[in-house]
Formats: structure tokens, C-alpha cells, sequence
């Protein structure tokens, strides 16, 4: 694969020129007959990670200080690792894709980005109550990462679930009528918008506290191995919930006894409106944490799907293989606030910066223009998957909108087991109480 | 009938469930190698091995968590606590995914998950060792919770909690683990929800659960010894189902009321055992409803004060005294 005057990674899509006029590039990065040179100036003593796209196109934009331009790394080591030149295109596990499973990928991406375009407008007219927290602009994460699971691979993750429920299966209907508080929603309106879930797809939700879905995970993979399933977990987090004592005695767990679950880290920057910078005291590699549990870990670039796809394949086979748990770490971005209730989401970053990730780095317009290069799509018949994902989600919005409320009787169903299907002499005892 | 200790009891419960069911495993901090903190789960490990019987590391929030997903998946784990005072670290597993998920999922998902230790003071252990969180964990639609105050009824509604479907919080007592009972040898099991009627009287009602009935039973022999009062015991055993029936029953008979609890007053369970009562059986009270708990301040440490402050069965009898 090439390796281009600023590192690119030869997979990696390139979306306009990447200049954007030198005062954006306060230094650069370049590789010249092999060697890794740089140049440039400390903007903000503060900083350093923000090497999103390091490797990846010829500007920066720290996520640390929201600013498109950033310190020179102290550690050019840690740049090099970054910087490895890899074919992600080339691994086995991206060359066996079919011209139709890529386009799938995309048409994936356009189905959870419509979706949640028309659950906003929902929301907005008063459709629904409580939170949204949408998923735009990490789709790529959960369409590249569940594209490798198997009948015995399992996914939960925690309140910005849309995406994930999507790929997993789950009908765009049945997901609208849960946001709207519908009888046909999948969770019959008893759980949510951050509480979906399709066990029959291995899809375990869909949960509200931060970082509370790191044990389940876990037990899921325990009881994978308990029965003697080669299998794993996918268990998804942001990067607000690696703070979590919870998560910690998870991946404790988790490596003590060898169990198949891999922590796919979103690290979008920001735990709601905190950034990262004021989060975490490590800021360098969250995922880094898992050296400490003995875990092995990595990172990837969330705008490049294979490699996502060639990392998690890796952390897939070591749980298979090896049943070790992997922890990895994802760079992605979210163009909405924390929830659509966020007020500040335009407060705590710069307008800039959101703009700057929607016109260079946006995972579906990358994605469609790596296909349309490769020569497997046109624009018109992306326009077409597109036009196909915005029917699907107004179609869903109908039969949400369509769709009775759940009875003041369902209030008291689902509760209990027992209650709900009784045995023998049925249940004993009062189980509810006024 | 032989006489076996409510440890024993437990410990064969456990036993014959894990023989029973393969999904059956147990986990908890010293359950295995060391055999149980408190001896509960002595021999298990040796005789059914590292898979059925799992040391963890001290992570509440971890274990329980990975239990709750556990189960989700079809296992029957069965957690010990090494006290439930420990559960305060692991609440939100407890309450947030083991207590709703079933609900959330619209009863798309069960957590068949028993969850079990000593909830109880009296041991010089001080205030955060001391804890009865019964209360808190009643007041969760979705949890079960059992408090078993002998041996026969530990063993009967451990293999109950071990097969239901749904959550169930399993509350023992160290006072009580060294304690004899007799328990029949054949298989048994105790439904969830069922109340116990420990002795029958007709001139007042005790109503009671874990070591408080015990408690009441003592008062209840001096009543008629020294008083002549016929005290009649109600032994909840299950908190949440309620058996609301019989102790309704027993009030009609009696109409008057003592509840008693080793449980602090304020949210406790008898605050609402006493609402209920006063709204199904208003008519049929001749005194007001009375309550014994615990005094009203964390856990003394101070030996001769906790035994004060736990309720005794003088407490029992003044309090029954005054209204009959």
C-alpha cells in the first residue's frame, strides 16, 4: 500500500483535498523515503492526544481541546505505532468481502443515519419523551464491528444503542414504536429509547447507567464458556464509562478467568459534556488501561471500516481461540449532543469542530466514496440505498405513530415471571402493592 | 425427624440443587477453596469442583453484574454475599439490571439469579457489617425477597429461589447458621410468597420475619406463662411476594397487632405490613397496630448496647402488654 506524503493510511479514504489553508496545519506530518519526519508548533500545551487522524489526512483536530491544530506529540514512538502503515484492505478478513457485503455496509450506515434522522424530528414534534442519544456519526463503529459476528457471538451495549440494535437485526418498526412508548415497540414500551433489546438476535440492549452494562457483558461470556460454546461478547462503552469502578472490576474478571468478552471502547471525546481532557487522567489510550488486567488491547480508526473489521476479527479469534478477552479502543465522533436534551452540546465544543468531523470524517460519506473508487457503486445507486433507508424510516415513524399505547393492564405485566405464566396452583403471595 | 443446623440446611439445599441442575453454579468471595466465610458452602467445591463452585476476587459490582448476564443467558447462578452489607456496593447491578431487565425487555429476558448471605446485627461487627436492607430491596418491583428464620424453612425456600425464574434476594442470619431445626430427609420445597404460622394464639398477633421471629416466639411462651395471653406467631419467611392472606387471617382472629423487625423503623417493612393492615382489616382491630424494630441509630458496636438495640423479647411482651 502506498504510504502518502502524510502518512495516510493507503486504505484509508481520503474525502477533499485535506487542505484547508496552512494556518489549519500549524505542523505536519511527513514521510519521506521511508522516514517519518515532522514539523510544527506547541498550540496548546495541553494537549496531546488528538491524533485522530494521524495516519489518516493531513490535518488534526484535537479532541482534547476541540482545536484544529495541536502540540507535537512528545513521544514520536507512540506516533510511529500510530502511524503504522497497514493494508486493512488487504487482510483476509476484508479481501473476502463481496462486492454486496460492502455495499451492505453502507446501506447499514444510511439505515441507522436516517433513522435516527427521523426519531429526532420525532422527538422534536413531541412523539416521544425522555432522552434520545443519537448515534450519528459513529455508525461506522457498530456496522463494522457486528459485520464479523457468528451464531454464537452476542452484543449489548449501553443507552446510545440505535445503531447497534439496527445491525443486530432489529426491525427499523418495532425500534420507532419502543422511542414512541408503543405497544409494538420491541420492549412493548417499557423500556425506551436506551432500552432495546432482541435477545432472539443476541442482542442483550440497551442500558441506561453508564458502564452498568460491563459485568453483563462479562456473564454472557461466561456463560458461553460455562456451556462449553465457542462464542464471545461484544460489549460496547464510551469513553465516559472507562471511569466506572464497575468496568475495572470487569476487566479484572474478565482476564482472571479468561473469558471470551471484547470491550469495544467508542471513545467519541466527550462523556456528555465533559471532555476527555477533564475525565480521564491517562488521556493518551483509554483502552491502554487493560495492560494493567493483563488484557491485550488495541485501537482503531472509527471511519475506516476495515480496520475495524481486521481488529475485531483479531479480538474475535482470541476469544474464540484463546476464550481471552481484548479491549478495544475506537476513535469515532458524535455530531448531536449527549442526548438530544443536551442544551450544550454546541457550548462545550466549537461549531467548528462538529463541522470540521461532518465534512472530514463522516464514516458513511468516506465509506461510499471508498466504494465508489473502488469501482463497485455509483453515486446515483448510493443515492438510491439512501433514498431506500429515509422510505424504511418514515414507513417506521407511520407504524409508530399508527401503533396503540400499551393498557394501564400492562403496567403489571412482565414484571414477574410467575405472575405472567403461572404453574401449578399459580403464584403465592401478593407481588404488587398500592 | 433429624436435627440439623440452618447452615447444614442451607448447605444441603445447595447441594441437591447443584446435583439437580447443571446450570446450577455458585460463586462468591471464599465459597470454594476456603469453604464459605461462614462454612455455608463447606464441601461443595471439593465434591462438585472449580466449575460448579467459583472464588471470585472482591468485586461485588463485578461478580454480581457478571452473575445477572449470566443468567440471562439460561445459568442459575446462586451468589453469595458475605454479608448482604456488602450489597450497597453492587446496588446498581442489583436493582438496575438484575431487578428490571425483565421488565425493559417487555419479559423478553429472565434473571434467574439467587442471591444470598447474612443481613442481620447482633454480632459486634459495628454499623456497616450490620445492615438489614430487606427493606430496600422489597421496595424493587421485580426482585423476590425471602428472609427464612430456621432451618426448614432456609432449605425449602433456598431450592424454591434456586428454580424460580426471577430474582431472588436471599437473606440468612450468622446468628442463626449454628442454630438446630428439625428437617426431614426427603425433598421439599417451600413456595415463595407462602407465610408461616409458628404458633397459634387467639389473643394477639406477632408478626414477624428472620431471627425477629424467634424473638417473638420467646415473648409469645412468656405471654402465656407469666400473663395468659394466647400470642399467636406469624412468620412471614417471604417479604416481597407477601403472603397478605394469612396474616390478614391472623389479625381478624386476634384483633390486635404486634409487628416486629430487626430492621430500623422508618421505610421499614412493617411500616408497610402496618398500612396494609389498617386498610384490609380496620374493623377488625381492637387496639392500634404496634412495631417493634431495631433503635433507631446505625449499628452500635458497643456489645451489651447492640443487644439492646436489636429487639429482645421483653420489648415483645411490654409492647404486647399495652394494648391487650
Amino acid at each position: 500500500m502506498e504510504q502518502s506524503a502524510l502518512g495516510r493510511g493507503g486504505d484509508s479514504p481520503v474525502v477533499g483535498s485535506g487542505n484547508n489553508g496552512q494556518e489549519c496545519h500549524p505542523f505536519s506530518l511527513a514521510n519521506q523515503e521511508g522516514t517519518l519526519t515532522a514539523r510544527g508548533g506547541v498550540r496548546d500545551g495541553s494537549c496531546y492526544k488528538g491524533f485522530r487522524g494521524v495516519g489518516f489526512q493531513n490535518d488534526y483536530l484535537c479532541l482534547l481541546c476541540g482545536k484544529i491544530c495541536l502540540e507535537f506529540p512528545p513521544n514520536l514512538e507512540n506516533l510511529n505505532a500510530m502511524m503504522e502503515t497497514r493494508s486493512f484492505a488487504d487482510a483476509e478478513i476484508n479481501r473476502c468481502l463481496t462486492a454486496e457485503e460492502k455495499i451492505q455496509f453502507l446501506r447499514q450506515m444510511f439505515r441507522i443515519r436516517r433513522f435516527e434522522q427521523t426519531s429526532l424530528k420525532a422527538y422534536n414534534a413531541g412523539k416521544m419523551g425522555g432522552f434520545l442519544h443519537l448515534y450519528t456519526g459513529q455508525e461506522s463503529v457498530a456496522v463494522a464491528t457486528i459485520s464479523l459476528l457468528g451464531p454464537n457471538d452476542h452484543v449489548i451495549t449501553a443507552y446510545r444503542d440505535h445503531g447497534h440494535a439496527l445491525v443486530c437485526g432489529m426491525e427499523m418498526g418495532e425500534c420507532m414504536a419502543e422511542f414512541f412508548g408503543k405497544a409494538t415497540g420491541c420492549s412493548k414500551g417499557k423500556g425506551g429509547s436506551m432500552h432495546l433489546f432482541a435477545p432472539d438476535k443476541r442482542y442483550w440492549g440497551g442500558h441506561g447507567i453508564v458502564a452498568g452494562q460491563t459485568p453483563l457483558g462479562l456473564g454472557i461470556a461466561y456463560a458461553l464458556k460455562y456451556k462449553g460454546i465457542r462464542g464471545c461478547c461484544l460489549c460496547y462503552l464510551g469513553d465516559g464509562a472507562v471511569n466506572q469502578g464497575v468496568f475495572h472490576e470487569s476487566l479484572n474478571l474478565a482476564s482472571l478467568m479468561s473469558l471470551p468478552v471484547i470491550y469495544i471502547i467508542e471513545n467519541n471525546g466527550y462523556s456528555m459534556g465533559t471532555s476527555l481532557a477533564r475525565s480521564s487522567a491517562f488521556k493518551q489510550m483509554l483502552a491502554q488501561r487493560a495492560e494493567g488486567y493483563n488484557i491485550p488491547w488495541d485501537h482503531a480508526n472509527g471511519e475506516n471500516i476495515y480496520e475495524m473489521r481486521a481488529k475485531t476479527h483479531a479480538a474475535i479469534e482470541r476469544a474464540h481461540e484463546e476464550s481471552r478477552p481484548t479491549v478495544l479502543e475506537i476513535a469515532t465522533y458524535r455530531y448531536y449532543g449527549h442526548s438530544v436534551a443536551d442544551a450544550n452540546a454546541r457550548k462545550y465544543r466549537t461549531p467548528e469542530e462538529i463541522e470540521h468531523y461532518k465534512t472530514y470524517h463522516d464514516p458513511l460519506r468516506l465509506w461510499q466514496k471508498r466504494l465508489v473508487d473502488e469501482g463497485l457503486l455509483t453515486e446515483e445507486q448510493a443515492a438510491a440505498i439512501d433514498h431506500e433507508a429515509r422510505a424504511e424510516a418514515e414507513a417506521a415513524s407511520r407504524f409508530a405513530d399508527e401503533s396503540p399505547f400499551p393498557t394501564e393492564a400492562d403496567i403489571f405485566a412482565d414484571v414477574y415471571s410467575e405472575v405472567d405464566h403461572p404453574v401449578g396452583e399459580g403464584p403465592h403471595g401478593t407481588h404488587f402493592f398500592n | 425427624m433429624p436435627l440439623i443446623t440452618y447452615r447444614k440446611a442451607l448447605n444441603d439445599a445447595l447441594a441437591e440443587e447443584l446435583l439437580r441442575d447443571e446450570n446450577v453454579v455458585l460463586l462468591g468471595e471464599e465459597v470454594a477453596e476456603y469453604n464459605g466465610a461462614y462454612k455455608v458452602t463447606e464441601g461443595l467445591w471439593a465434591r462438585f469442583g472449580s466449575k460448579r463452585v467459583v472464588d471470585t476476587p472482591i468485586s461485588e459490582a463485578g461478580f454480581v453484574g457478571m452473575a445477572v448476564g449470566a443468567s440471562m443467558l439460561g445459568l442459575r447462578p446462586v451468589v453469595e454475599l458475605m454479608f448482604w452489607s456488602f450489597s450497597f456496593v453492587t446496588f446498581d447491578q442489583i436493582i438496575n439490571n438484575a431487578g428490571c431487565v425483565r421488565y425493559m425487555s417487555g419479559g423478553q429476558i429472565a434473571c434467574p439469579i439467587v442471591i444470598r448471605g447474612p443481613a442481620n446485627g447482633g454480632t459486634n461487627v459495628g454499623a456497616t457489617h450490620s445492615h438489614t436492607p430487606e427493606n430496600f430491596l422489597a421496595n424493587t418491583p421485580g426482585l423476590k425477597v425471602v428472609c427464612p428464620a430456621t432451618a426448614y424453612d432456609a432449605k425449602g425456600l433456598m431450592k424454591a429461589a434456586i428454580r424460580d425464574n426471577d430474582p431472588v434476594m436471599f437473606m440468612e442470619n450468622t446468628l442463626l447458621y449454628g442454630e438446630q431445626w428439625e428437617v426431614p430427609e426427603e425433598e421439599y420445597l417451600i413456595p415463595i410468597g407462602v407465610a408461616d404460622v409458628k404458633r397459634a394464639g387467639t389473643d394477639i398477633s406477632l408478626i414477624a420475619h428472620g431471627r425477629a421471629v424467634l424473638t417473638c416466639l420467646k415473648a409469645a411462651e412468656i405471654l402465656q406463662a407469666q400473663h395468659g395471653i394466647h400470642a399467636e406467631v406469624v412468620d412471614l419467611r417471604s417479604i416481597r411476594p407477601l403472603d397478605e392472606e394469612t396474616l390478614l387471617a391472623s389479625v381478624r382472629k386476634t384483633h390486635r397487632a404486634v409487628l416486629v423487625e430487626e430492621n430500623k423503623p422508618f421505610c421499614g417493612v412493617d411500616a408497610q405490613i402496618a398500612s396494609l393492615i389498617q386498610e384490609k382489616a380496620f374493623d377488625e382491630l381492637d387496639a392500634p397496630i404496634q412495631r417493634i424494630s431495631a433503635l433507631d441509630a446505625p449499628a452500635i458496636y458497643s456489645p451489651p448496647l447492640e443487644k439492646i438495640q436489636l429487639p429482645t423479647p421483653d420489648r415483645v411482651v411490654q409492647k404486647a402488654l399495652s394494648i391487650c
